[in-house]
């Protein structure tokens, strides 16, 4: 099971990077986005997968998840949403502005 | 009182919180951000000096205990750190309303600037690696808002990159966390120096230190991670581009000390001498940027690089004398970039254009200006008794120790390289005919003079005062060089 998540979030990241390096602003959009859901799923698999009691201690339990993860994907999931929403505002905005949705007529000084 | 260390964090907070729901009320939110700072600054010189006196203060948060919870670790060099990052916040948030158009004011600057203190401070204190990132997050999204402020057309262009790329390490810092977690099973800091420490890093948490490396190397913009440093700091208005030049990148080289000091220390050979190259290029390319240009913000966004190489440098050599010097330089560039932005977004706002080939004799109408611009960049430069000299002094002495002549050499070329740049805007700017046509604005001169003096007053202190600071730097330098020191006090074994 780690072996298909791995690979999974593998193939996220590299469909992530693929898109990042598109010239169109929304294709790196869904870029980020896929980056962020590649490591969300890494660190789940990361925290070992098995199945097991919630993290309460109880007498005579043994077998407990790992409840550290889970914190972290939740908030790294929070703020990937908050980030990818200003994201997606600001990228309307700069293609609004300029007039492009181009990243190669957003370069620099020569074309202001 | 481990309560005290949470202070630098929550001040910050309730303010940026308070500020948002009176934003139009300019004149009040003015004054209470001016309180609240100057208050903030009191308050930490106060727990800075209750951790000089007792040792390091260790805030469990919520009562739970260190491996488990998250842990706010408020040592010498946190406090300094901090201590720093207000003296700068005091002079930002007196030069904001002189520079920032009333409209701007509204739309929550005191907010986004309270929450990037917030920020800061955060990853100064926190003993964890996940709160570490979660902290960079905050600071993150008060710059995205801090930057796009105006929503002017090149703002847009710029931002965008800046957001980009950071969102990129950032999402690599969240996967090498897990990569860390998966191998020692902690994210505490503390707790993984011990665990690294018990299996002498071997090779995986070596590659794991490399990239975490890459990624506060990104937002520290070292060799050959800069590029999207300078033209997205000179978009924004002065006071933003100060605040992020005195503070963003230098959490980045904070983290690299604090990391490759206390957790991944024990492969210096393949670690710490490819940071010693890194060092090398990033002063030499930075400041090569900074001899490419004519826009005078660019030239000091350009110098922020340089200053980070001399800082990769002292963690690089790794001797007590050369982390000595890195903390050294660490406080004394924070306050001296702060000054020398908030200068150059003064001198361009004044001039009426930052390109340096339409400006003439400056010096005329506005003496005072002038006279603090040559303070800074001779700071900047290193010139003795200013304190970028005792901060170099003590690199370049760590390099000697270490036999690293070449490294040496090109630290001491890019300090001259760095001082003909700045010096560059002197005379060409300042010096020269008066030109009579010119009116000079000088009501609005005296009001950019105070926070800039106050930044400036700062910089000659940690000079001419080194007698007072160096001891606490020393004793900084000799604690990270010792991670026992430090884990024993989070963990209290």
């Amino acid at each position: 099971m780690e072996m298909i998540t791995s690979l999974l979030a593998g193939i996220l990241f590299a469909t992530g990077v693929y898109n990042l390096l598109q010239k169109q602003l929304l294709r790196i959009v869904i870029g980020t986005a896929l980056i962020s859901h590649g490591a969300h799923l890494f660190i789940l698999t990361m925290g070992k997968l098995k199945r097991g009691n919630p993290p309460i201690i109880v007498e005579g339990v043994e077998n407990y998840v790992d409840p550290l993860p889970q914190a972290l994907i939740l908030t790294s999931i929070v703020i990937s949403f908050g980030v990818t929403s200003f994201l997606l505002v600001l990228a309307y905005r700069a293609a609004k502005t300029n007039d492009t949705d181009n990243m190669d007529e957003l370069r620099g000084n020569e074309n202001e | 009182m481990s309560n005290l260390a949470v202070l630098p964090i929550l001040l910050p907070l309730l303010a940026g919180i308070i500020v948002a729901f009176f934003n139009t009320k300019l004149t009040a939110v003015r004054l209470f951000s001016r309180i609240v700072a100057i208050l903030n600054l009191v308050v930490v010189l106060y727990i800075g000096w209750d951790v000089y006196q007792n040792g390091t203060i260790i805030l469990e948060t919520g009562g739970w205990k260190a491996p488990y919870g998250i842990v706010l670790v408020a040592d010498m060099l946190a406090m300094l750190l901090i201590i720093t990052t207000n003296i700068i916040a005091v002079a930002c948030v007196f030069f904001a309303s002189k520079s920032l158009s009333d409209r701007k004011e509204t739309y929550y600057f005191y907010t986004f600037f309270f929450l990037l203190i917030t920020g800061v401070s955060g990853a100064f204190l926190t003993g964890d690696l996940f709160n570490l990132f979660v902290f960079f997050e905050v600071l993150l999204m008060a710059s995205y808002a801090l930057i796009v402020l105006g929503g002017e057309k090149v703002q847009l262009r710029e931002s965008l990159k800046y957001v980009l790329l950071n969102l990129f390490s950032s999402m690599l810092f969240v996967t090498v966390i897990s990569f860390l977690y998966s191998v020692v099973g902690t994210v505490n800091m503390a707790q993984v120096a011990e665990r690294v420490q018990e299996v002498e890093q071997k090779g995986i948490l070596t590659t794991i230190g490399i990239l975490l490396f890459f990624v506060f190397a990104t937002k520290a913009a070292v060799f050959p991670l800069y590029y999207w440093l300078p033209k997205s700091y000179i978009v924004p208005n002065p006071v933003v581009s100060a605040l992020f030049g005195a503070l963003l990148t230098k959490v980045g080289i904070y983290s690299i000390l604090r990391t490759f000091t206390i957790i991944f220390h024990h492969e210096v050979d393949i670690t710490h001498q490819l940071f010693l190259w890194l060092a090398a290029f990033t002063m030499l390319f930075g400041v090569i940027g900074s001899l490419s240009t004519h826009n005078i913000k660019l030239i000091v966004a350009y110098n922020i690089i340089p200053a980070v190489g001399f800082m990769l440098m002292g963690i690089a050599l790794f001797t007590e004398t050369s982390v000595a010097g890195t903390v050294y330089y660490l406080i004394h560039d924070m306050i001296v970039k702060g000054a020398l932005f908030l200068l150059v977004g003064a001198i361009a706002i004044l001039a009426g254009t930052s390109d340096l080939r339409k400006m003439n004799g400056l010096i005329h109408h506005y003496p005072v200006i002038g006279w603090l611009f040559f303070i800074a960049s001779i700071t900047l430069a290193g010139i003795p008794p200013f304190s970028g000299f005792i901060g170099k002094i003590l690199l370049m002495q760590g390099g000697l120790e270490k036999d690293q002549y070449a490294v040496v050499i090109i630290g001491l070329l890019t300090s001259l390289l760095i001082l003909f740049s700045m010096i560059r805007i002197f005379i060409q700017g300042f010096w020269g005919e008066k030109d009579e046509t010119f009116t000079p604005d000088k009501k609005g001169a005296r009001g950019f003079t105070w926070p800039i003096a106050f930044l400036v007053f700062f910089s000659i202190y940690l000079g001419v005062g080194a007698e007072t600071v160096y001891p606490i730097v020393e004793e900084i330098s000799k604690s990270l060089l010792d991670p026992s020191q430090y884990i024993e006090s989070v963990l209290k074994e």
